[in-house]
């Protein structure tokens, strides 16, 4: 009865928001968009917010958060940030990024970031709203085209009350000056909701590198439950990173589609520091011959943090690759969840499907869930998943020890090895050692804020 | 410098050391031998301060203070160390940062300040030279793809990056091949000081030809039944360890 109550409330806070997006005056509308919100809802409505006795979200309850109240903007509040530059000025001094960044799901309009601009190679970066007004034909070939099998619920909310996002379409041939740094900024007095939507395509196999992280200025509660698309063309590249490290009265939910044609390369790897609660959802899908994934995905969990990795990749062409690792760290009473499936159709002959999760509990008190799947309906592949849960090895504790290394050195430097083989698939070099010293303070409970930022980055 | 009394230690209620008596001085070298299963890791493993095994009675004095009441840790602080039989293979801690963190522990313990990157650098290669590892090894993660003969000599070049006073050499020799054997003993050599002392358990004879102990011990049934000069390891290595068994049971 309880459960109803709370699904029902939380379902009510989205129609109502979805009734202030309506109400609310917008410099424009774009048709597409406006009708993909509409459908969005409509099936939302049928669905209601996942329970328990879903699959996919056995272990993790969002419908608690979203009947608290948290205001949400259906236009932006064109907040203004002063020192801008300043406040950006990452501690990582060989870390030379392009950045642009989203104030509360809000593109940030600015002298150093244009709303939408073209380059001469032909790279189109700017806002999705204005892209979307401006390029409408490049825009809708992708925006929402995922199959309905991925019909998640969190997305169709994201799909429904979407504000802005980046959007990034690189030609054939385009590399982009910089790697692209998107950063999903919240900065609010208030408890907020917001909904970011970022599109990629990419159709050159030049080694594009984008990154995305997630902000908070303050340690106001907020739920972002963003979505990314990726759409790569016949032999594109791209590495996708991802740091979310808010504060942990925040509610993050990342709903991440990749799509891939014909010998393409997706590579990504997504550090999770801190969150309340935390849902990742990764939906790939090799469409064409040869494409290679790779998803890399570390937690490293606390108190009561709360972090759900959801993975799904699906082998449609032949001669594919897909390789997925995913390692939490959990302490204390928190939680870790990994579900992952991997799908191989009948045509996808010669796949090469990898899947692993491992996690190390460092207090009893903490738990973790593992949910590893395989289907295959191809004769001619060769797959693999594991998962395995455990302590640290007492062996290496004392070899450690043996050598005057306290217990509580040893614990750490074990975790940081644990942790290595995912920020070491970090292929910016400035980033990954940024990302180890992170992923060290934050395992020694420090505040893993860059020093001289003023941005928790961290 | 150690003083071991009638220690008795057991694993999983199985008994295995039954009351061994020592003592070793600063400047030794005790060999201790003996048949398999006789209890020498297991003497070995109590030293460094293995939990697994269980002190029933007796007491380690070493430097006058009570061993059995420290922390492995805190016992590598004071001095001891321990080669490893079977050194562990640790994938993702860098040999690097392994050793940095364990000389700087042990400095601060004796009230140093911690090494900056540049010096400890270049203690490092000090130390590599002086056991003749290969540079190649300290790049990599501890022991992780070694080859049984670059492990254990690994095992002596944080013997001599830590300085040990107290080193207990737990089958250093099993597993080598004769230059790298002789790198390991020339190692010890080298290390051999006044004021450290050290014990080296060993099947063979062989590596005693490199390391000449002043005093051989041999284990058996988790006793020593027999002590004597370093002429009791020649005798062993012609006579097998028959005639000790056959002198114990009777």
């Amino acid at each position: 009865m309880e459960t109803n109550i709370i699904q029902n409330l939380a379902k009510e806070h989205i129609e109502k928001a979805f009734e202030l997006y309506k109400q609310a005056s917008h410099p424009f509308l774009i048709s597409p968009l406006e009708t993909y919100r509409q459908q969005s809802m409509n099936e939302f409505q049928i669905k209601g917010f996942p329970t328990r006795k879903n699959e996919n979200y056995k272990y993790t309850s969002l419908e608690q958060h979203f009947s608290n109240t948290y205001r949400y903007y259906p236009n932006s509040q064109n907040v203004r940030i002063n020192n801008l530059d300043e406040i950006f000025k990452c501690d990582v001094p060989t870390l030379d990024t392009q950045l642009y960044v989203l104030v509360n799901g809000w593109f940030y309009e600015s002298p150093l970031q244009p709303l939408l601009k073209k380059e001469s190679n032909g790279i189109i970066i700017g806002s999705m709203l204005a892209a979307m007004k401006e390029y409408p034909a490049l825009i809708f070939k992708y925006y929402n085209n995922t199959p309905s099998h991925y019909s998640d619920e969190m997305y169709l909310i994201n799909q429904t009350l979407m504000q802005d996002g980046l959007f990034v379409y690189i030609p054939q041939g385009a590399q982009l000056e910089k790697p692209l740094q998107i950063i999903n900024l919240v900065l609010a007095d208030e408890s907020i909701q917001l909904y970011p939507h970022h599109l990629i395509i990419s159709e050159s196999d030049k080694h594009n590198q984008i990154l995305v992280c997630d902000h908070s200025l303050n340690s106001n509660p907020f739920i972002m439950n963003g979505s990314t698309e990726v759409y790569l063309g016949k032999k594109a590249y791209l590495e996708f990173y991802r740091m979310q490290n808010a504060h942990n009265h925040s509610v993050q939910i990342t709903n991440n589609f990749i799509f891939q044609q014909e010998g393409s390369l997706f590579h990504t790897s997504m550090v999770t520091l801190h969150g309340g609660t935390v849902r990742n959802n990764f939906f790939v899908e090799l469409n064409e011959k040869e494409a290679m994934n790779e998803l890399y995905g570390l937690w490293l969990a606390d108190k009561n943090q709360h972090i759900d990795y959801n993975t799904y990749v699906n082998h449609q062409a032949p001669a594919c690759q897909s390789n997925q690792l995913f390692k939490g760290i959990l302490d204390d009473a928190s939680m870790g969840v990994f579900s992952g499936k991997i799908l191989v159709n009948e045509g996808a002959q010669k796949t090469n499907a990898y899947q692993s999760n491992k996690n190390l509990i460092i207090n009893s008190n903490a738990k973790s869930r593992s949910k590893p799947h395989l289907e295959i309906y191809a004769d001619d592949v060769k797959c693999s998943h594991g998962s395995a849960t455990g302590k640290l090895d007492d062996d290496a504790m004392f070899y450690l020890r043996s050598r005057g290394i306290s217990q509580k050195e040893a614990c750490q430097l074990l975790m940081f090895a644990f942790a290595s083989d995912i920020t070491k698939q970090i292929l910016i070099q400035p980033l990954q050692h940024e990302v180890e010293h992170l992923v060290e303070r934050r395992l020694r409970g420090e505040l893993t804020r860059c020093n001289r930022c003023n941005i928790s980055c961290s | 410098m150690l003083r071991i009394k009638n220690l008795k230690a057991e694993i999983n209620g199985k008994p295995i050391l039954k009351g061994i008596n020592m003592e070793v001085k600063a400047g030794e070298v005790h060999a201790i031998m003996g048949p398999n299963g006789s209890g020498k890791s297991t003497l070995a493993s109590v030293l460094a301060g293995r939990d697994y095994v269980t002190v029933t009675s007796g007491e380690i004095l070493f430097m006058g203070k009570n061993l059995l009441e420290l922390l492995p840790e805190e016992r590598a602080r004071m001095g001891i160390f321990l080669g490893f039989q079977y050194p562990v293979e640790i994938p993702g801690v860098s040999m690097v940062s392994f050793m940095k963190t364990a000389v700087n522990e042990m400095r601060k313990y004796r009230h140093q300040s911690p090494l900056s990157s540049s010096d400890f650098l270049k203690y490092m290669r000090e130390k590599k030279e002086l056991v003749e590892i290969d540079t190649q090894l300290t790049n990599r993660s501890v022991n992780e793809g070694f080859s049984g003969g670059e492990k254990k000599k690994n095992e002596i070049f944080q013997m001599a990056m830590l300085e040990p006073t107290f080193a207990i050499l737990d089958e250093t020799d099993s597993g080598l091949d004769i230059d790298a054997l002789r790198i390991v003993a020339n190692g010890v050599n080298k290390l051999k000081r006044p004021d450290n002392a050290y014990i080296v358990i060993t099947h063979y004879q062989r590596l005693l030809e490199y390391i000449v102990p002043d005093i051989v011990h041999v284990l058996y049934n988790g006793q020593i039944v027999k002590t004597a000069g370093k002429e009791l390891a020649l005798e062993l290595e012609e006579k097998g360890y028959d005639w000790i068994k056959n002198e114990y049971h009777n």
